[in-house]
């Protein structure tokens, strides 16, 4: 069942969950944080070896993995914290300022 | 009916009793004099076998309380017991509980504060956790004690409630004499409490939540305080129904006021804890010389009878608040400021006089309470109130 | 007997003024009385001078205070006699009971205390070091206090100490415990 806080802003102490108790599970997905980003990930298909460390260390897990191979990044979530970059062995992702012309910057 | 037995036990020995009675799922403890024997005859019970609990020994009262809140948000029947030093350092943690609406029960071996180090009763420890929102109850005797155990637990999971409940009883005076104590038989205590069934519980799977949100600026921290204000409210009538209840299975009688020799009195003390005993011992005397001299003891400090008490003393020439702590700096302990905030609503202005006593284990002598009740005589007869607080029993250059 | 009687024990930590305290009440509660038992807790170690609380009565015990005015003192240990004012308190009418192989007359000469308050003297080490081989004069202490006091009933009494050391000893050791009481109760002299 989808837990309903579209009114949350209007809610009086009557309809908050009693404990602070959040009833629904993972509906921190519904939480769009990509929007605080100022830079994003890009990969470098060539470069990558498909060593997953960048799915490893995600804090948001926005690295998307499908058949143990990394796809795309989920920019719904990603706060461009540049951590997959740093961990990168082969250079493979670079963080590019939000607003610019993808995809070859370097 | 249930089944009584008279025991020579001392109250921790009782409070003990109580919580195997009440099956909790689990205990996470540390020891502290004078608490220590609640949690060691509780483990060796554990040990035993004698009940089911998931007994975690921690490395402090800090971890103590935090284990008990995790236990409590995953949906156990939680208790635990602490004192003094203990209780302060659980003081951070003794606002989550309240806050996440965790119905976890404790008993407190009331013991004073350092410094100087001291490991004998007063109310300081207890008067320090005053405003982290638990339902609190005092006990006079060892009997009281047992009989606050149970009630608490029914207290704290009731759906109109959902806080944690504290029940205290007076270090060493309270937790260490052998007295005269009735308990029942198991069956009648865990039909009583019954089974607890948590609505948000971690551990259930198919209703996955999670507790310990953020609400910060901006949120919903101030709706979330005053559900728990109303929650603290709702305990005044769930406390009373809870004690009827009780007092049916038990036939001992409970009122979060109780008084004695209130019906013609003049004058009255308003004490909490074990000195009701001293107090009432003391009225008894002054009343067969032919004083009209009354008691009124406080059962269930929050939430504070603070109508219940203005009833009690309704009319009266002047009364006197015991306070077995300080709040420095304030026009006198934490008791007698509720006591003159209860009594601000009242037609006529009663004196109220406030006498610290008996802090650090001080002994309570009954020539103390006479003194108190000397006071309230002469004030009811036209003379000064003295100026408060009066140190009762300290000693003074002659 | 009057309503309430209170005894106040006076020993060092580790002689078993505590658990005969204890011991003494709850034999007066299977006589249905009202009773209390508390020991003056403190910092205390093994043979620092310690006191215990004994409250006896017909209808139920209201005070927590400790006791000032006993009507009985028990001295487990007579070296306290020099360094603890003992007698302190005692009512007009009271009785003391001491520990040691002193006569009464002597004893009393030690002490100040109230003219009409009698003492009395056993030697509960030397009866216990006989009967139980081991020095624990608390247990004959209570024959004597019996003998002096009729405070609670001996029998009652000695049927309590054999369940309470039927959870640790054998009847041997109960026996022991029996004679060493019927010892001191026939052995104390009064002054």
């Amino acid at each position: 069942m989808k837990w309903d806080i579209s009114e949350m802003g209007s809610w009086t102490y009557k309809q908050f969950p009693q404990g602070a108790v959040i009833p629904e599970a993972g509906n921190s997905n519904d939480y769009i944080t990509g929007g605080w980003r100022s830079e994003r990930p890009w990969r470098n298909d060539e470069k990558c070896t498909q060593c997953l460390l960048c799915w490893i260390v995600c804090p948001d897990s926005s690295v998307r993995v499908a058949d143990e191979k990394v796809t795309t990044f989920d920019l719904d979530h990603c706060k461009g914290c540049g951590i997959c970059a740093q961990v990168c062995p082969t250079d493979a992702i670079d963080m590019v300022p939000e607003g610019c012309d993808l995809p070859e910057v370097k | 009916m249930p089944e009584h037995k008279t025991l020579a036990a001392t109250g921790n020995t009782v409070v003990a009793e109580a919580m195997r009675q009440c099956k909790p799922d689990v205990m996470a403890a540390y020891p502290i004099t004078p608490q220590t024997t609640i949690v060691e005859e509780y483990a060796a019970m554990v040990a035993k076998g004698r009940v089911h609990t998931e007994y975690v020994t921690v490395e402090s009262e800090h971890s103590a309380m935090s284990a008990c809140i995790g236990a409590s948000a995953a949906g156990a029947r939680v208790m635990t017991a602490t004192s003094s030093q203990g209780l302060a350092l659980m003081w951070e943690e003794l606002h989550i509980a309240a806050g996440m609406r965790l119905p976890i029960v404790m008993a407190n071996a009331n013991r004073a504060l350092s410094a100087p180090i001291n490991i004998h009763c007063d109310h300081s420890d207890i008067m320090g956790a005053r405003d982290a929102g638990w339902v609190t109850y005092f006990a006079e005797t060892a009997q009281e004690a047992y009989d606050n155990t149970i009630m608490a637990c029914r207290v704290a999971e009731h759906p109109d409630v959902m806080l944690p409940v504290m029940t205290t009883l007076d270090g060493f005076i309270t937790t260490h004499s052998i007295d005269r104590v009735s308990v029942m038989d198991d069956e009648s205590v865990s039909g009583f409490v019954g089974q607890y069934v948590p609505k948000t519980a971690l551990l259930d799977l198919e209703n996955p939540v999670m507790h310990g949100a953020f609400s910060g600026l901006g949120g919903p921290y101030f709706e979330f305080k005053k559900q728990q204000r109303i929650a603290m409210e709702n305990a005044r009538k769930v406390v009373k129904d809870v004690a009827e209840e009780y007092a049916k299975l038990s036939g001992r009688p409970f009122d979060v006021v109780e008084t004695w020799g209130m019906e013609d009195a003049e004058t009255a003390i308003v004490v909490m804890g074990s000195t009701a005993g001293n107090t009432r011992h003391v009225a008894r005397d002054l009343r067969a010389k032919g004083e009209r001299m009354g008691l009124v003891k406080i059962r269930v400090w929050r939430p504070f009878p603070h109508v219940e008490l203005a009833a009690a003393l309704k009319g009266l020439k002047a009364v006197a608040v015991l306070d077995r702590a300080e709040s420095f700096g304030a026009e006198g302990g934490p008791l007698f400021l509720e006591t003159r905030s209860a009594l601000y609503d009242a037609a006529e202005r009663i004196p109220v006089v406030d006498y610290i006593y008996g802090l650090g284990g001080s002994d309570v002598k009954l020539e103390l309470i006479e003194r108190a009740y000397k006071d309230l005589s002469d004030i009811a007869a036209g003379g000064a109130a003295p100026a408060g607080p009066v140190y009762l029993g300290a000693r003074e250059e002659a | 007997m009057q309503q309430l009687t209170e005894i106040r024990w006076h020993a060092r930590a580790g002689q078993g003024a505590v658990t005969a305290a204890k011991v003494v009440a709850e034999t007066a509660l299977a006589a249905d009385q009202y009773m209390q038992a508390m020991p003056e807790y403190g910092p205390e170690r093994m043979g620092a001078p310690i006191k215990a609380f004994t409250r006896i009565s017909k209808v139920p015990i209201e005070i927590h205070c400790n006791i000032e005015n006993p009507d009985i003192v028990v001295v487990l240990d007579d070296s306290l006699l020099e360094i603890v004012n003992v007698a302190d308190g005692l009512v007009d009418d009271g009785v003391i009971v001491v520990n040691t192989c002193t006569p009464p007359a002597e004893v009393r000469a030690r002490l100040s205390m109230p003219a009409n308050a009698r003492v009395a003297c056993v030697d509960a080490s030397g009866i216990a070091l006989d009967t139980i081989k081991r020095d624990i004069p608390n247990t004959p202490m209570v024959g004597a206090l019996i003998k002096l006091t009729g405070v609670v009933d001996m029998e009652a009494f000695k049927s309590l100490l054999a369940k309470n050391l039927s959870k640790k000893f054998g009847q041997e050791m109960i026996d022991a415990n029996w004679a060493s009481v019927d010892r001191a109760f026939e052995e104390v002299t009064v002054a």
